[in-house]
């Protein structure tokens, strides 16, 4: 029966399990949301001084432990384009868009919709519905990714 | 420190949880969005078992207060303005182009090679800007 089931779908839900306790600790713990494009966002622009060693320690927990986990998954890759029009093109729409909205896919998805907000559910529309379009546009139509 | 402590605890989960799933792998996020294509219902999988612990956690806050002391955060006001669509299309257009969206960007950045280095700091670029962008915004097309 199990063995119906794709591993990488196994693997997916372990995953988001984890994430999942990840937000439950900064939630229960430190009574913060947590949504990766605010915590680095207020390191950037200036307005999370106030609590810029927490910060800093949950983004060192989110860059050290995939170096970790890397050596024993050594068939990982992450297929990441090498056109660096793409890219920055790509993360100056991901850094100014999800500060505009407030949000990411941690933020609004994760920690919004489980709380039934409708400004999360409303936003993880909107970014999977242009999402889509863009590899629908940029993959199939333009053939850039 | 308590807060120091658990701020590393929730982002090491964070950080392996991305990593397991294969969230830092941008061939599996643009394979859920390329509806087209080989379409890839991992992402799915993911959303789904990262928001069980999260509601039960929203669940768990009634009537308590956060470990460190404070309060929780109050629900947002449920107004759906301007700056959450077209920031939201945004930022689809950006996870769409790379796969990759911030949590991940930095999760992949100790293995992924240099694109992921490329695409972070252009991430980072565009966050400084967005006050800036706001500003402008709000400043032509007033949001209410």
């Amino acid at each position: 029966m199990i063995n119906a089931i794709p591993t990488d779908w196994l693997f997916g839900l372990g995953g988001g399990l984890l994430i999942g306790l990840g937000g439950a600790v900064f939630l229960l713990g430190n009574g913060r949301v947590m949504g990766a494009s605010g915590i680095i966002g207020g390191l950037v622009d200036g307005s999370g001084k106030s609590n810029l060693a927490e910060r800093l320690a949950f983004l060192a927990g989110v860059f050290v432990m995939p170096a970790l986990l890397f050596p024993v998954f050594s068939e990982v890759n992450t297929h990441a384009t090498t056109n660096v029009a793409v890219l920055i093109a790509a993360g100056l729409c991901v850094g100014v868009g999800t500060r505009l909205a407030n949000g990411c896919t941690s933020g609004h998805g994760v920690c919004g919709i489980s709380r039934l907000s409708l400004r999360g559910m409303v936003a993880t529309v909107f970014y999977i519905m242009a999402g889509g379009l863009t590899v629908v546009l940029f993959r199939h139509i333009l053939g850039v990714i | 420190m308590q807060r120091i402590v658990l701020a590393l605890i929730a982002g090491s989960l964070f950080g392996a949880g991305l990593f397991i799933s294969g969230m830092t792998d941008t061939a599996k996020v643009q394979g859920w969005l390329d509806v087209f294509g080989s379409w890839d219902p991992t992402l799915a999988f993911v959303m789904g078992g990262a928001i069980l612990p999260m509601a039960i956690a929203w669940l768990f806050t009634n009537g308590r207060t956060p470990v460190v002391g404070g309060e929780f955060p109050a629900p947002p006001e449920p107004k759906l303005g301007r700056n959450l669509v077209l920031g939201s299309v945004l930022f689809g257009v950006g996870w769409g182009l790379a796969g990759l969206c911030p949590g991940p960007a930095v999760a992949s950045l100790s293995y992924g090679g240099w694109p992921h280095w490329v695409f972070f700091a252009a991430m980072l670029a565009g966050m400084a800007l967005a006050p800036m962008a706001r500003a402008q915004l709000d400043s032509a097309v007033p949001a209410e």
